[in-house]
């Protein structure tokens, strides 16, 4: 399998095509500037939401139970899935049981996590993203590449392209509000006619055992309120301890993801209506295990806010895909890991580790703290490239014999002085994108000696 | 063991050690002073629109001069009657596929973010402000509060079984980050501010 660095090289070849990534990116980043600046207690609001979070998971067992107690009383059927296998197999079965082959589902990166739709495509269930973005991803047969704004890596044009093909929208349109109107009339007709809607959840009380769904563009109430059945799928960390929270919450998340006062509709869903059925299912695949991990388990506080996205440079550089994982960015590269060490072993190095992450967050995840830690734990782990192992082992050598050391050091500016070619090609990564240093004549230890006599 | 306690399980051995819950009561300072006034404009910059109205009768007459493609109007006040069509309930949410223009009260505005609050007992149906072409919400002026803190401490221990705060018109802009108005729901949004004090001389 290629790693983020081999993904990020076939993403780098288009040059103009990055800068436009990149700044698409940062202009979503100084909205988010804008709206935080416009909020006068912002790191209030960010130091409250972080010990709330804190809360939830020194408490989580309790909460849960009190979730699961009150969800039940309002006639919501709870559902605990340990692992994406599981969850998929209870989504599976409820469908089964209605006897219905086709679902509407609004964005939920938790089903990406279990790649719900490959399960359910292979039982012969067809399920049609709602959200605009993830139609989109999902009709040009390719993954999210970022939380919120699932398609923000193709071009108006491609999505036209993508439309004619599968709407039969005019060869050549690509102009977004067209585009956009075309979908709704597609979609419209999607959410008219099915009988089961699935989506995602954005918080969970355990005071009320309601749970929260934001969207912006009204996809999530257009399937669930038309719906005989309506699924709820979370992550158990979802939870928070009481209604009055959610002020804390809602303040930040849209404003730290894409700039907006809050999204357009945030939705409490705390009893089916007359004659549907509500389903929760509350999944761990890892989660409980990762809150053990004392140097990693306050990543569990993620909100989903995307604003390590849009201000990491790598991940604006290197895109969404690039990441190999359903949750991308700085946040996915410290979560994936708990789920499959070795397979995403390359994402904590994916990392500049400037900060910028950490600064953004609005529940205060010491993201890159965590990076660094992770690339502790993996090397330990004997899960770090051969190649960078041998490296540094090398190094290791050199540095800590002074004999070899400047040997080392005088055969290399020997071999870049009178044959640059040896070090100045593709063998060399450090080559990559950049222009090797111009060589002294000397180095400091000669200097010094020279200049001390 | 099931999946249930196998999780429950787990958690409660690695949950670390009780943190304490902080306040949530803002810091004070920044305090709005014309609620109202900032509704409207944060709603507009979103998206929406907002009459200041002296009452139900100034509504019907700027729905009967601004909505005048819009066949079918649906209602949930009573006060409406004459230019809507205005049930308790539908059999089925479906057959609200075709209307133009839903007018429902909802229960407060929320100055920082353009909101209103709305819950079921209020929507007729709970698809109704979602699957309606245009929506038109009514609040009153003096129902404005300042934060979601306020909105959350308003709506207390309320009991709903099912509640949305609203804020503009269905939105995306997941092509290109081009904004477009009407996703899936409302292509507009307009709320209505009832004033009490206010007379309708000098408004026509």
């Amino acid at each position: 399998m290629k790693d983020h660095a081999h993904l990020a090289t076939e993403f780098n070849k288009d040059e103009p095509r990055v800068d436009w990534h990149d700044k698409t990116l940062w202009f979503i980043r100084e909205k988010r500037d804008k709206a935080a600046g416009g909020v006068p207690e912002w790191e209030w609001l960010r130091d409250t939401a972080s010990a709330i979070k804190e809360n939830v998971l020194s408490n989580l067992s309790e909460y849960l139970l009190q979730f699961e107690d009150h969800a039940t009383q309002n006639g919501v059927v709870v559902h605990w899935a340990a692992d994406a296998k599981e969850h998929n197999e209870i989504v599976y079965g409820l469908l089964k049981k209605h006897g219905v082959d086709k679902m509407v589902k609004s964005k939920s990166m938790l089903t990406e996590e279990c790649h719900l739709n490959e399960f359910l495509g292979e039982q012969g269930i067809e399920v049609v993203d709602t959200d605009l973005g993830e139609r989109v991803v999902q009709l040009a047969g390719e993954p999210p590449s970022h939380i919120v704004l699932p398609c923000i890596h193709k071009k108006k044009e491609e999505i036209g392209e993508i439309f004619h093909e599968h709407l039969g929208t005019p060869a050549g349109n690509a102009d977004p509000q067209f585009l956009t109107h075309a979908a709704r009339l597609h979609l419209r007709e999607k959410f008219i006619t099915r009988r089961v809607a699935l989506t995602g959840v954005n918080f969970a009380v355990a005071e009320t055992g309601e749970f929260v769904v934001c969207t912006n563009e009204g996809n999530a109430d257009m399937g669930a309120h038309l719906a005989d059945v309506h699924i709820a799928c979370m992550g158990i960390e979802k939870l928070i301890p009481l209604r009055q929270h959610l002020g804390v919450f809602l303040r930040l998340l849209t404003r730290s993801a894409t700039g907006q006062p809050i999204t357009t509709y945030s939705s409490h869903f705390k009893q089916p209506r007359p004659g549907q059925e509500m389903h929760i299912v509350l999944v761990d695949n890892g989660r409980s295990a990762h809150l053990g991990r004392k140097d990693f388990r306050n990543s569990l506080k993620c909100i989903r806010c995307a604003a390590c996205f849009n201000t990491c440079p790598v991940y604006r550089r290197s895109g969404g895909h690039s990441y190999h994982t359903a949750v991308a960015g700085p946040i996915g590269s410290i979560l994936s890991p708990n789920l499959d060490m070795k397979k995403y072993s390359d994402l904590p190095f994916a990392s500049t580790l400037c900060g910028s992450c950490s600064n953004v967050c609005p529940v205060k995840i010491d993201i890159h703290e965590q990076l660094y830690k992770w690339r502790q734990v993996i090397v330990q782990d004997g899960n770090a490239p051969v190649s960078k192992t041998m490296a540094m082992k090398t190094m290791s050598w050199v540095l800590s014999n002074p004999s070899v050391y400047h040997t080392a050091g005088k055969a290399g500016r020997w071999f870049m002085l009178r044959a640059p070619f040896t070090v100045n090609n593709g063998l060399n990564p450090w080559y990559k994108q950049r222009d090797m240093p111009e060589v002294p004549k000397e180095s400091f230890g000669e200097w010094y000696k020279r200049n001390r006599k | 063991m099931s999946s249930r306690e196998k999780i429950l399980g787990t958690v409660k051995t690695n949950q670390p050690e009780g943190r304490t819950l902080p306040s949530v009561a803002p810091p004070m300072g920044g305090e709005v002073t014309d609620p109202a006034k900032q509704f409207v404009e944060v709603l507009e910059a979103i998206g929406g629109r907002a009459y200041i109205v002296s009452g139900w009768g100034r509504i019907a007459t700027i729905i009967k001069e601004e909505y005048t493609q819009q066949h079918r109007i649906v209602s949930g006040c009573k006060e409406l009657a004459g230019i809507a069509e205005v049930k308790d309930r539908y059999e089925d949410p479906h057959t609200l596929e075709n209307v133009d223009l839903a007018i429902l009260e909802a229960h407060f505005g929320v100055a920082e973010n353009g909101a209103c609050w709305i819950t079921e007992d209020r929507m007729i149906e709970r698809a109704l402000p979602f699957i309606a072409q245009h929506l038109a919400l009514v609040i009153h002026k003096k129902d404005v509060v300042p934060h979601m803190h306020a909105a959350y401490d308003r709506i207390g221990r309320a009991a709903y079984g099912f509640g949305t705060f609203i804020a503009g018109p269905s939105k995306t802009a997941d092509i290109e980050q081009s904004l477009v108005l009407g996703a899936h729901g409302p292509c507009s949004m307009t709320v209505f501010l009832i004033d009490e004090e206010l007379s309708d001389a000098g408004f026509y």
